[in-house]
């Protein structure tokens, strides 16, 4: 150890401050001491292990879905995270190779239900990707005459239009609004893939090879190029970087992967529809993408795992207790400091929720008379806690509206102050929980989603595993 | 003729109301430089506001108060509310990142768009949901020659929307606040310099355009419109393709391409098919970003370095 005040520790110190102390420095140096694919191949060997363990369909699908929507982060990654371009018409892609790989394997295009080109997925999967690419080329090229801002909303516009041509073209071929279905399955050289244990590992291998090239393609020339035009267009031309070429092909690869995770979506689906492409999808790749952290690879992937586990945390009123108690209780742990104040909120929490709820019973019965959303331990604990009415819709909508105003408010307190108002405002988020977000899984999954986006931004905008990165922004 | 006039008349009201919800896009664009995605949802607030004015005094067919005052009610209201919804995204979502990089409030627009969404239709529901004008302002009053007919609503949306415009375009152009908004726009930081109030100065204009949607939000409500949580996405689109049409950041250029988005999206309708108007407006978009990426009055932008 050198002495204070030495050149060496001077030069040290931004080295010491990134590590930090306590478990993350621990977890800084074995994130230095294991490389990337060493950590590549333990992510395939848990991968590996997870299949093995999941015995519930469910549960595969849920694998699987959250390996596609980690597909996706990664190809959303490659337009939004490395060339700084907003793509929001990503999800056209998806959607075309979904309805490529459909038409290229099923009856759609014969009649009655016979007939139809069925091509083996070694065929029809490579002719997707490439028709992908190449609108993605042309998409690109419009692009290349819009600045950031436009670009957004110029390809927000392409997803419309995708859905529009889907719905109103050619209902014969396409289906229309009814979609397509009965779909083959993947199938080439004799094998073909149809439980729902075979698409996990299909995707698994998948997403784990389109790590690797994403990982090559980084650490290439032309992943630095792509950063260097993120981070300054005008200084990477100037360099003589080719600033349209490599934003043409930034889509073009976005494109791409998503026309391949559409390929294994609708062959796993059985079935492709319209409304499986809208915006809300979109949102939620962007969701996964930004919880992960932007413009990176393992945070992509992270953040596709942990959007879908959620969503389906949510979706039962078992397990969403878990989630939304869980999140409460993590966010206090990590804001709230030192131990001591920690302790007297919660112990406030609970103190104020029995006393509030002690009042109301007290005053009149039926204000407490519904039971709680939530099932299992979690709702027979909480059964005498909260105050939810025996129709508790009016008051849960009224109660959303008090929470929302609440957070704002915490938001622009300080110090003391916002450690009192955090505690009637976790009562509230419980009660608002039990008798109306619960409810209504779908619609709570959105907002949560939606909330995921402006929380990350606001908080941590480089998401879990991206690194912090400086702009200069020009007026 | 009577149905090239009748597109006309339909395409003026659609214009209008694209033209009032444009004029919020561009003023923010302006100053902050900021493409606000949720616009469009405070659009759908302001529909939802309208909605539930009438329900309070008594829905349409027994309306407890005369229908001006109705009108006069629902109005202030909806530019009210929607007003102090932009105000609070811009305070809460937008003020914080004013200086982090370009992708990051565009994120956060996208997120504040879909929370609006779903919450209103946590609070009512998914059914669409009708203002049925026509049982408190008759059809058959208004303007009538031949088979064209211009009904009260629809000379309502127009001598309002044009009345909005033009005290924007003289806020704008005579009072100091309107100095200080254009002071803002074209340079932030000398602004703060010349002691100019600028966060003060970005709220009003949140709160101006904000305002300006609710009230497109009842005009469309209104001319029959059905007003539902999914609303405000396509028109805040097609307002945002008026804005860029028109030039982006100018006031003139949002009122023009509102107007030609309306009628372009009417006689499509009448003339082509109902079915890909949306295309069709997308490929004027998609036109004028080739043709004239600056828009029609806006100036080619230079690059700082």
């Amino acid at each position: 150890m050198a002495q204070i005040g030495v050149d060496e520790w001077v030069a040290q110190s931004g080295g010491r401050r990134d590590q930090g102390t306590g478990w993350r420095k621990l977890l800084a140096s074995a994130e230095d001491r294991v490389g990337w694919w060493p950590r590549l191949a333990l992510v395939v060997f848990a991968g590996l292990i997870a299949g093995q363990l999941i015995n519930d369909v469910n549960l595969q699908n849920v694998a699987f879905n959250g390996l596609l929507y980690a597909m996706l982060a990664l190809g959303l990654n490659i337009a939004v995270g490395w060339a700084g371009l907003l793509d929001l018409g990503y999800i056209a892609f998806f959607g075309l190779g979904a309805y490529g790989f459909a038409v290229l394997s099923s009856s759609a295009t014969g009649s009655g239900g016979n007939g139809g080109t069925h091509l083996p997925a070694i065929e029809s999967v490579p002719v997707v990707v490439v028709v992908a690419g190449v609108v993605g080329v042309v998409i690109g090229l419009i692009a290349l005459r819009l600045s950031g801002d436009y670009l957004a909303i110029v390809t927000l516009f392409v997803g419309q239009a995708f859905m529009e041509i889907v719905n109103n073209i050619d209902p014969g071929t396409l289906g229309g609004v009814n979609g397509l279905y009965s779909l083959d399955s993947f199938h080439s050289f004799g094998h073909q893939v149809t439980s729902p244990l075979g698409f996990y590992y299909l995707a698994l291998v998948m997403t784990v090879a389109l790590a690797a090239i994403l990982h090559l393609l980084d650490t290439s020339r032309t992943g630095r190029a792509w950063r260097a035009l993120r981070d300054d267009q005008l200084a990477a031309s100037a360099m003589t970087i080719p600033v349209n070429k490599l934003k043409v092909m930034a889509f073009s690869f976005g494109a791409m992967v998503a026309a391949l995770a559409g390929t294994v979506f609708a062959a796993q689906q059985n079935t492709v529809f319209p409304t499986n492409f809208t915006a809300n999808i979109l949102i939620l790749i962007y969701a996964c993408l930004v919880l992960g952290g932007v413009g990176s690879i393992a945070g992509a992937i992270l953040g596709g795992l942990v959007v879908t586990i959620g969503e389906q945390l949510l979706s039962s009123p078992n397990d969403a207790g878990y989630l939304f108690y869980g999140l409460i209780l993590i966010t206090l742990v990590l804001r709230v400091r030192p131990w001591r104040y920690l302790a007297a909120v919660l112990a406030g929490v609970v103190a104020f929720g029995f006393a509030a709820r002690g009042i109301v019973g007290a005053i009149s019965s039926s204000a407490v008379a519904g039971g709680p959303g939530s099932g299992g331990w979690i709702g027979s604990a909480v059964k005498h806690y909260v105050i939810v009415p025996s129709s508790p819709a009016t008051y849960g909508n009224i109660l959303y509206i008090v929470l929302i105003c609440a957070l704002i408010l915490i938001v622009r307190l300080h110090g003391i102050r916002r450690l009192l108002t955090v505690i009637p405002t976790v009562y509230i988020a419980a009660c608002c929980w039990e008798s109306r977000l619960i409810v209504n899984p779908s619609i709570t999954t959105q907002i949560m989603i939606g909330a995921i986006l402006i929380v990350t931004m606001a908080a941590r905008p480089q998401g879990l595993l991206g690194t912090r990165r400086v702009e200069l922004v020009d007026q | 003729m009577q149905e090239f006039i009748q597109t006309i008349v339909n395409g003026l009201q659609t214009g209008c109301l694209y033209a009032l919800i444009a004029l919020g896009y561009t003023m923010v664009y302006g100053v902050l430089k900021l493409l606000n995605f949720a616009h469009g949802d405070v659009y759908m607030v302001g529909a939802y506001i309208g909605y539930f004015v009438i329900r309070w005094f008594g829905g349409p067919t027994s309306l407890s108060i005369p229908v001006p005052l109705l009108l006069l009610i629902m109005f202030g209201l909806a530019a009210g509310g929607c007003g102090l919804l932009g105000v609070a995204m811009e305070r809460f979502a937008y003020r914080p990142l004013r200086d982090a990089p370009r992708i990051a409030p565009l994120i956060t627009a996208l997120g504040i768009s879909f929370v609006l969404e779903n919450t209103v239709l946590l609070l009512f529901g998914g059914e669409p949901r009708s203002y049925s004008t026509e049982r408190f302002i008759s059809f058959s009053t208004g303007i009538h020659f031949g088979h064209v007919s211009i009904d009260t609503v629809q000379i309502l949306i127009v001598v309002v929307s044009v009345g909005m415009m033009f005290g924007l375009r003289e806020l704008v152009q005579r009072t100091t606040l309107g100095k200080s908004m254009r002071a803002v726009a074209s340079d932030r930081e000398a602004a703060e310099m010349l002691g100019i109030n600028v966060n003060r100065t970005i709220a009003l204009t949140f709160f101006i355009g904000s305002a300006m949607a609710g009230v497109a939000g009842v005009m469309s409500g209104l001319a029959g419109i059905q007003v539902a949580n999914t609303i405000g996405f396509l028109a805040g689109l097609k307002a945002f393709t008026a804005a860029v049409v028109g030039g982006i950041g100018s006031i003139p250029g949002a009122m023009i391409g509102g107007l030609f988005i309306g009628l372009a999206e009417s006689f499509s309708a009448s003339y082509i098919s109902s079915q890909y108007t949306d295309l069709i407006v997308f490929g004027i978009l998609i036109g004028t970003m080739l043709i004239r990426p600056q828009g029609i009055f806006g100036r080619p932008a230079l690059q700082k370095v």
